[in-house]
C-alpha cells in the first residue's frame, strides 16, 4: 500500500489543466499560412503525396493533407505550418486553406444541428468505428482519455456499444470489407445521433483514396458533423472540435 | 544451385533468381525448413507471362543471409503443397490460393486470408466466412468483433468453448483491406510511396518506412550517409520503447490493475511526445525518408533525449518493480496462453512473441542492418511462452533499448552536409528487406521491371506469422482471459490486411 502511494506521489499532476490554451510541446505542423509569393506552382503541387495542394490561389485542403511538411521544406517562405491545433470544422470547405488566409479554421455555429448542444452538450458518448484506419488516429482517440488529455472531465466519453452511443467516430479510409459492419453500428445508435469523421484517411481516404478496396459510399447517405484533420489527429485537435460542436469552446 | 544466396537488402538481378520445376521447389523449400535455424521471411506469387510465378525467400538465421527461389505455376492449378512438409508455409499457401485460385490438395485448412478486393473467387465474401464448427449439444460458440469494444481495429474472433473453457478459436482477417501492395505499383512517385509505407500501420510507422526506405535505396544503389543509418536505428529503438510502454499500460487495463495502467499510460506520453519535437509527429510520421531526412538528429534532441529519459526511467523502474512483484498481477499472467517452444518453431513465429517462447528470431541479431552491427545486440530471451513472458519481454527490451540509444548518441555521427542525390530504381532487380519493428520481423520485397518501374511490391507484418499463434495460446484457456492474452500478443490487423 505504501509502495503505490509513493508511486503515486511521485507521478507528480499529470494533467492538462486547460486543453483550450495548451502549447503543443516542440514541433507541430497544425494550421498552414500561405503567403502570396510566386513560386513554381507546378512543382509545389507534384511534390505533395495526397494532391492536397491547389492553385489560383495556392490553397491546402486539410482533409487531405498528411502534414509531411514536405512542401514547406522545400517552400518555406510560400507554406509555412503553424502551433495551431484548432483545425476542426463541421464544413468541409472550411478545412481549405488559402494564400493570404489569416483566419482560423472553424465551425460555421449557424450550422450546427440545434440539438446537439441541448442534448449532448453536459455529456456526449461516442462510439469509435476503426474502418481500415492504421491505428495511429484509434492510439491518439485513446489518448484522450488517459491522465494526460483527461477528456472525460467534460463529460465525453468513448462507449463499448454502440447502443450507449449518441454519435459514431470513423477513422480510417473506408474499406468495402469494413462497409457493412459500419452501417451496421451506425443503424444501431440511437437517434440523434452525430457522426465525426477523425483524420485524413476518414476525411478524403488520404493516400488510400481512389484505391478499388474502399467503398465510401456511406458518407454519401448522412451529414458529417464534425472534420477533425490530421495523420493522425492530434488528442487537442480532437477535443477541441468536439468542445466546439458542444458549444463549449473558446477561440 | 536451386536457389540464389542474398543478404538483407543486397540488390540482385531478378533474372538470375532460379526459376525450378515446382516439384523441385516444394522439395527445396520444405528442406530448408529441417534447418530449424532457417525460416520463411515470404512466399507469394504474381502473374508472369498467363502463368503464376512463385518466389520464396527463407532465412538462414547463422548465415545471415535469405535463400531466394521461385517457379511458375499455371493459375487456378491443383498441386500437392508445402505446408504438408512444413507447417509455417500454410498462410502464404492459403494466400496463393487466394489470389490465384491454386487448389492445394493436401492443404489442412485453405480459408481466405484477407478478401483482397484482387481474390480469384469473387463470390467468397468476408460476410460469409466458413467458420469451422462442431455440432454438439455441450459446446458453444462465441462471436466476437469486427469491432471490439475499445478503440482497436476490426477482426472476428469465433470461440468454440466447452463451458468457460476455449476449445478453438478461429480468427478471420481482412476488414482492414485498403489494397496497399496495387497501390505501391500505382502510384508512381517515391513521396506517395513513402507515405504508403508510413500508413501500412500507424502504430509501426518507423519500422514500415524503415523497411521500405532501405529497400528503395538498394534498388537505386544508393549508399545512405551514416547520419541518415544513425536516424533510422535511433528511431527504431525509441518506437520499440514508445509501443512497449503503451502496451504495458494496456495490459494493466485488461487485468483491472488502475495504477499501472495510469503511471505506463502517463510515461508513452513524453516518449511519444519526443518523437513530436523530433519531427513534428507523435507516431514519426514524415521522419524517415530514402536519400534525404527533413529531421536531422541534432545535438539539441541529444540532450532533450537524455532529459526525458532521466525522468521516465526512475518512474518506470518503480513502476515495473511493483507490477512484477504483485502477486494478484503475476496470478493472471503466468501460466497464460502459453506457446511452447516448439509450436513457436512449427509455426514460424517471429519477434518478439518468439522470443517469449525461447525461440531466437530477431532481425537486430541475425540480419542486422544500418547501426545494429556495431550496437552488439544482445537479444532478450524468455522460456515460459505465457502472457508473463511477453509482458516481462517487453519491460526488458525498454530497459535495454534505453541503453543502445544512450550507446548510439553518445557516438552520434555528424550530420552530413550534403545528401547525394538519389537516381531511379535499376531495371531488373530484387530486393528483400527485412527489418525488427517491435513487434518483430517485417519484410518488404520488390522487383522492377526492364524499365525500373515496380514490377511487384510485397509486404509482409510480423503479424502475419503470429496471428495463428494467439489461437493457437488460448486453447484451454478460460474465455475471460482472452483480452490479456490477445493485448499480450499486440498483433496488427491493419498490417496483416494490408
Ligand atoms: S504538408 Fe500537406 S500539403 Fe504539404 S506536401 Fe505534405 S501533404 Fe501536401
Amino acid at each position: 500500500m505504501f509502495e503505490d502511494f509513493k508511486i503515486l506521489y511521485h507521478q507528480g499532476k499529470q494533467y492538462i489543466p486547460d486543453l483550450t490554451t495548451v502549447e503543443v510541446p516542440g514541433i507541430f505542423r497544425g494550421r498552414p499560412v500561405i503567403t502570396n509569393e510566386n513560386v513554381d506552382e507546378n512543382l509545389l503541387i507534384d511534390m505533395c503525396p495526397t494532391m492536397a495542394i491547389s492553385t489560383n490561389p495556392v490553397s491546402i485542403d486539410l482533409g487531405k493533407c498528411t502534414f509531411c511538411g514536405e512542401c514547406s521544406f522545400a517552400f518555406p517562405s510560400k507554406i509555412q505550418f503553424t502551433k495551431d491545433y484548432k483545425i476542426s470544422s463541421n464544413i468541409r470547405e472550411r478545412l481549405i486553406v488559402k494564400a493570404g488566409d489569416t483566419g482560423f479554421v472553424e465551425l460555421d455555429a449557424e450550422k450546427i444541428r440545434k440539438e446537439i448542444k441541448k442534448i449532448f452538450g453536459g455529456s456526449l458518448k461516442l462510439r469509435q468505428v476503426s474502418a481500415a484506419g492504421d491505428n495511429s488516429c484509434e492510439l491518439e482517440l485513446n489518448a484522450t482519455g488517459n491522465v494526460n488529455f483527461d477528456v472525460g472531465r467534460f463529460g465525453i466519453e468513448f462507449v463499448a456499444s454502440p447502443r450507449h452511443a449518441d454519435g459514431i467516430v470513423i477513422t480510417g479510409p473506408i474499406s468495402e470489407n469494413m462497409a457493412e459492419p459500419l452501417q451496421i453500428c451506425y443503424d444501431a445508435t440511437p437517434a440523434p445521433k452525430i457522426i465525426i469523421l477523425a483524420g485524413t484517411d476518414a476525411i478524403s481516404g488520404g493516400i488510400f483514396a481512389g484505391s478499388k478496396a474502399l467503398n465510401r459510399s456511406f458518407l454519401d447517405k448522412y451529414p458529417i458533423d464534425l472534420y477533425v484533420p490530421g495523420n493522425p489527429v492530434h488528442p487537442l485537435t480532437f477535443i477541441n472540435g468536439v468542445l466546439s460542436l458542444l458549444g463549449k469552446g473558446k477561440k | 544451385m536451386n536457389y540464389s544466396v542474398l543478404k538483407n537488402n543486397q540488390r540482385v538481378q531478378f533474372a538470375s533468381i532460379p526459376v525450378i520445376a515446382y516439384e523441385s521447389f516444394i522439395e527445396t523449400i520444405s528442406g530448408m525448413l529441417e534447418d530449424k535455424n532457417n525460416h520463411c521471411v515470404n512466399f507469394f506469387g504474381f502473374p508472369s507471362d498467363n502463368k503464376v510465378k512463385l518466389i520464396c525467400c527463407i532465412a538462414s538465421d547463422t548465415e545471415s543471409c535469405i535463400h531466394v527461389t521461385s517457379t511458375n505455376v499455371e493459375t487456378g492449378s491443383s498441386l500437392p503443397s508445402a505446408t504438408a512438409h512444413n507447417l509455417s508455409f500454410e498462410k502464404f499457401e492459403r494466400e496463393i490460393h487466394e489470389n490465384f485460385g491454386i487448389k492445394y490438395t493436401d492443404h489442412p485448412w485453405l480459408k481466405p486470408v484477407r478478401y483482397p478486393f484482387y481474390r480469384n473467387d469473387k463470390s467468397q465474401n468476408i460476410s460469409n466466412y466458413p467458420f469451422y464448427s462442431i455440432e454438439s449439444e455441450e459446446l458453444h460458440e462465441v462471436g466476437v468483433g469486427p469491432i471490439h469494444a475499445g478503440i482497436i481495429e476490426p477482426g472476428h474472433f469465433r470461440f468454440l468453448c466447452n463451458g468457460e473453457q476455449i476449445l478453438h478459436l478461429e480468427i478471420q482477417l481482412g476488414y482492414q483491406h485498403r489494397g496497399i501492395e496495387p497501390l505501391f505499383i500505382e502510384k508512381k512517385k517515391l513521396n506517395e510511396r513513402v507515405t504508403l509505407a508510413e500508413n501500412i500501420a500507424g502504430d509501426t510507422v518507423v519500422g514500415h518506412t524503415t523497411a521500405f526506405t532501405n529497400l528503395w535505396e538498394s534498388l537505386c544503389d544508393y549508399t545512405p550517409t551514416p547520419d541518415l543509418k544513425f536516424n533510422r536505428t535511433l528511431a527504431l529503438e525509441h518506437e520499440r520503447i514508445a509501443i512497449h510502454t503503451g502496451d504495458l499500460s494496456a495490459i494493466c487495463t485488461d487485468i483491472a490493475y488502475q495504477l499501472g495502467s495510469s503511471v505506463y499510460g502517463r510515461l508513452r506520453t513524453p516518449v511519444i511526445n519526443y518523437f513530436q519535437k523530433w519531427c513534428g509527429n507523435r507516431l514519426a510520421k514524415s521522419l524517415i525518408r530514402p536519400g534525404k531526412t527533413n529531421f536531422p538528429f541534432t545535438k539539441e534532441l541529444a540532450k532533450e533525449w537524455f532529459k526525458t529519459f532521466e525522468d521516465y526511467d526512475p518512474d518506470f523502474q518503480e513502476m515495473s518493480k511493483r507490477l512484477f512483484d504483485l502477486p494478484s498481477a503475476l496470478a493472471r499472467l503466468e501460466r497464460t496462453g502459453v506457446v511452447s517452444a516448439e509450436t513457436a518453431t512449427n509455426i514460424g513465429m517471429v519477434g518478439m512473441a518468439a522470443r517469449a517462447s525461447g525461440l531466437l528470431r530477431d532481425i537486430r541479431q541475425t540480419h542486422p542492418h544500418d547501426f545494429y552491427q556495431e550496437i552488439g545486440y544482445d537479444p532478450v530471451l524468455q522460456t515460459t511462452g505465457d502472457v508473463y513472458a511477453r509482458i516481462n519481454i517487453r519491460m526488458e527490451e525498454i530497459i535495454e533499448s534505453m541503453d543502445y540509444m544512450v550507446d548510439l548518441i553518445n557516438h552520434m555521427p555528424d550530420p552530413a552536409r550534403k545528401h547525394p542525390a538519389m537516381s531511379a530504381p535499376i531495371p531488373d532487380s530484387f530486393v528483400v528487406s527485412l527489418v525488427e519493428g517491435w513487434r518483430g520481423e517485417i519484410c518488404h520485397t520488390a522487383i522492377t521491371d526492364d524499365k525500373g518501374d515496380l514490377l511487384i511490391y510485397k509486404i509482409k507484418d510480423p503479424s502475419y506469422h503470429n496471428w495463428l499463434a494467439l489461437a493457437l495460446a488460448v486453447r484451454n484457456n478460460d474465455i475471460s482471459d482472452f483480452p490479456i492474452c490477445n493485448k499480450s500478443f499486440g498483433l496488427s490487423y491493419c498490417g496483416h490486411d494490408l
